[in-house]
């Protein structure tokens, strides 16, 4: 039945860091990389060389540019995947069972052999976190790596999303929300996480990290800058003679 | 939202066909034999090959079946659930009326119930969708019933009663029309909220997460045809409503050319509800455009 459950015993989760997240889209292509070659319909590309090339993605990072009222403007990275929303319509609206929320992680997944790819989970998703993949004709959703994260053939360090695995900023953490004293928990209460489109009522388990504000632009930019005066100094002995010499030929100083 | 064809052919169809379906449970009009057979049949072939084209939009439309499990949660479940119930019962009482002349009467108010139940739960799927304002709107409902209403009542012949129903159904337009216009605006919604980011300054989309296109630009972010779309409803309201309007209110007294006129009312009304349907698509503005700084 796609009735939500009522709760989940445990919320896991990702928290979103935009102060770190420098952009550099490895999140992405892991997460497709994993997700093609493991669980489920691999993630397909359409015409990938072609003049027109499109694919399935469960992982995409967008670019904003923030312009305060006085200041300067702001470039932030926005990696965005499901966020395993509590209240999720995406799994209510699904006429098939095919979409569901589990009881034990509340991890939002989609068995594959039931979807009829009927689309109307992604047409609910306010966040765009779900796409039919146009080759298996069934829907394709971030699946938190559960493949991953209880995956006892893995070594420890890499149970964890493959996406988290990967960031080289450290910007994905992963972890238990319904947990006030997990890591991300204590994260998110240190830096004022927030959600996604709130209003939309869907109660995201996922959680943002807003950018720390950035440091003012003074007069004297760097503190080391007076420890680095040039080493250069006046030459002497041969180099001297001949610094001299050359001044002293037509055609100017330099 | 991409204007499907599929679910624009289905839409427009099965409102009709469900509509007239709802009128012949009534015994409006009270048709036996052959009669009853053409429009049974009319009736039948629009809402049942409305249902067909809507599966062609599926990725898998030989596991169409497991959409009747859902009805619980899921309004396209019900709306399943509803065709069948009502495609069943109203196949039963034509039996009835084509080959024994007999119109069953109770059974006939089941299947216009019904009939009015699968046109209801087909609006509450787009009604529920909290993520396209301009569709989740309580005039959404009243736009799929009073339009099927009408129709069914000019394919049902019931000249009077459809020029009232006509008229209903062109003022909800109207009305849909306004209230839409300003829905994405008062849902509150906007690249601010989607980011988060907007209590800090003007949110700009600065790069797009890929080069290309993908599926959701190809299905949410429709804004080709919108430029048209003022002229679109002035065609789409002519022709479904003003147009029939006209034709059925004219004092006629040859048979043959009200007959012709009726023909021209049906087929006129076919054509502005399908690009009434047309627009109900194209001009929704689903909020992930907002990601990609489009709607
Ligand atoms: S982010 Fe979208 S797909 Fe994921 S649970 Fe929420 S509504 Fe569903
Ligand atoms: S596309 Fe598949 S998972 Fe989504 S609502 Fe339709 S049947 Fe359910
Ligand atoms: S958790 Fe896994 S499936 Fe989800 S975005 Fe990260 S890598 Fe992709």
């Amino acid at each position: 039945m796609t009735e939500l459950p009522a709760s989940t015993t445990r919320k896991m989760g990702l928290v979103i860091d935009l102060d770190t997240c420098v952009g550099c889209h490895a999140c992405v292509i892991s997460c497709k990389g994993w997700n093609t070659e493991n669980y489920g319909a691999p993630l397909s590309d359409q015409s990938p060389y072609g003049a027109d090339p499109s694919g399935t993605f469960l992982n995409r990072v967008h670019s904003y540019e923030v312009q305060p009222d006085q200041g300067a403007a702001q470039l932030i990275h926005f990696p965005k995947s499901c966020l395993h929303c509590e209240d999720a319509p995406c799994v209510t609206v699904c006429p098939t069972g095919a979409s569901y929320k589990r009881v034990e992680d509340g991890i939002v997944l989609v068995n594959e052999s039931h979807c009829i790819g009927c689309g109307l989970c992604a047409w609910s998703c306010p966040y765009g976190a779900r796409e039919l993949d146009l080759a298996e004709g069934v829907m394709k959703k971030c699946t938190l790596c559960v493949d991953r994260i209880y995956n006892e053939n893995l070594p420890e360090v890499d149970r964890v999303p493959s996406c988290v695995r990967t960031c080289p900023a450290g910007a994905r953490h992963f972890g238990d929300l319904g947990d006030p004293d997990s890591e991300v928990s204590k994260l998110v209460a240190e830096r004022g996480g927030m959600d996604l489109m709130p209003e939309m009522g869907t109660k995201p388990v996922n959680k943002y990290l807003p950018p720390r504000p950035k440091d003012q632009i003074e007069e004297q930019i760097d503190v080391l800058a007076p420890l680095l005066a040039p080493v250069a100094e006046e030459p002497k002995g041969f180099l001297g003679w001949l610094d001299k010499a050359l001044d002293k030929l037509p055609g100017g100083n330099a | 939202m991409h204007p499907a064809p599929s679910v624009i052919i289905f839409t427009t169809l099965s409102g009709l066909g469900f509509g007239l379906l709802a009128f012949l449970g009534l015994g409006l009009p009270d048709v036996t034999g052959w009669v009853a057979f053409v429009f049974f049949a009319l009736a039948f072939g629009m809402a049942g090959g409305g249902l067909m084209a809507s599966t062609f939009h599926l990725g898998r439309p030989e596991r169409a079946w497991r959409a009747l499990t859902q009805w619980r949660s899921s309004w396209l479940s019900r709306e399943g659930i509803a065709a069948v119930l009502a495609l069943a019962v109203m196949g039963l009482y034509a039996l009835g009326a084509v080959f024994m002349g007999e119109t069953w009467r109770l059974l006939g108010l089941l299947g216009t119930a019904l009939s009015l139940a699968t046109v209801f739960t087909t609006s509450m799927i787009y009604t529920q969708l909290k993520t396209i304002p301009r569709w989740n709107m309580k005039l959404t409902p009243a736009v799929f019933m009073s339009f099927s209403l009408a129709g069914g009542a000019l394919l049902a012949g019931q000249t009077n009663l459809s020029i009232v129903l006509l008229l209903i159904a062109g003022a909800v337009q109207l009305a849909y029309w306004k209230q839409g216009d300003q829905a994405l605006a008062s849902s509150g919604t906007d690249i601010g909220t989607a980011t988060g980011l907007g209590a800090r300054g003007a949110v700009r989309a600065f790069e797009p997460p890929h080069t290309g296109s993908n599926y959701l630009l190809r299905e949410f972010v429709h804004v080709v045809g919108r430029k048209h779309a003022q002229k679109l409803r002035v065609i789409a309201f002519a022709l479904g409503f003003a147009l029939p309007l006209i034709l059925l209110l004219l004092p006629m007294e040859d048979v043959m050319v009200k007959h012709l006129f009726a023909a021209v009312a049906v087929l006129a009304h076919l054509a502005g509800v399908a690009t009434s349907r047309w627009l109900f698509f194209a001009e929704a503005e689903h909020v992930v455009g907002l990601y990609y700084g489009k709607r």
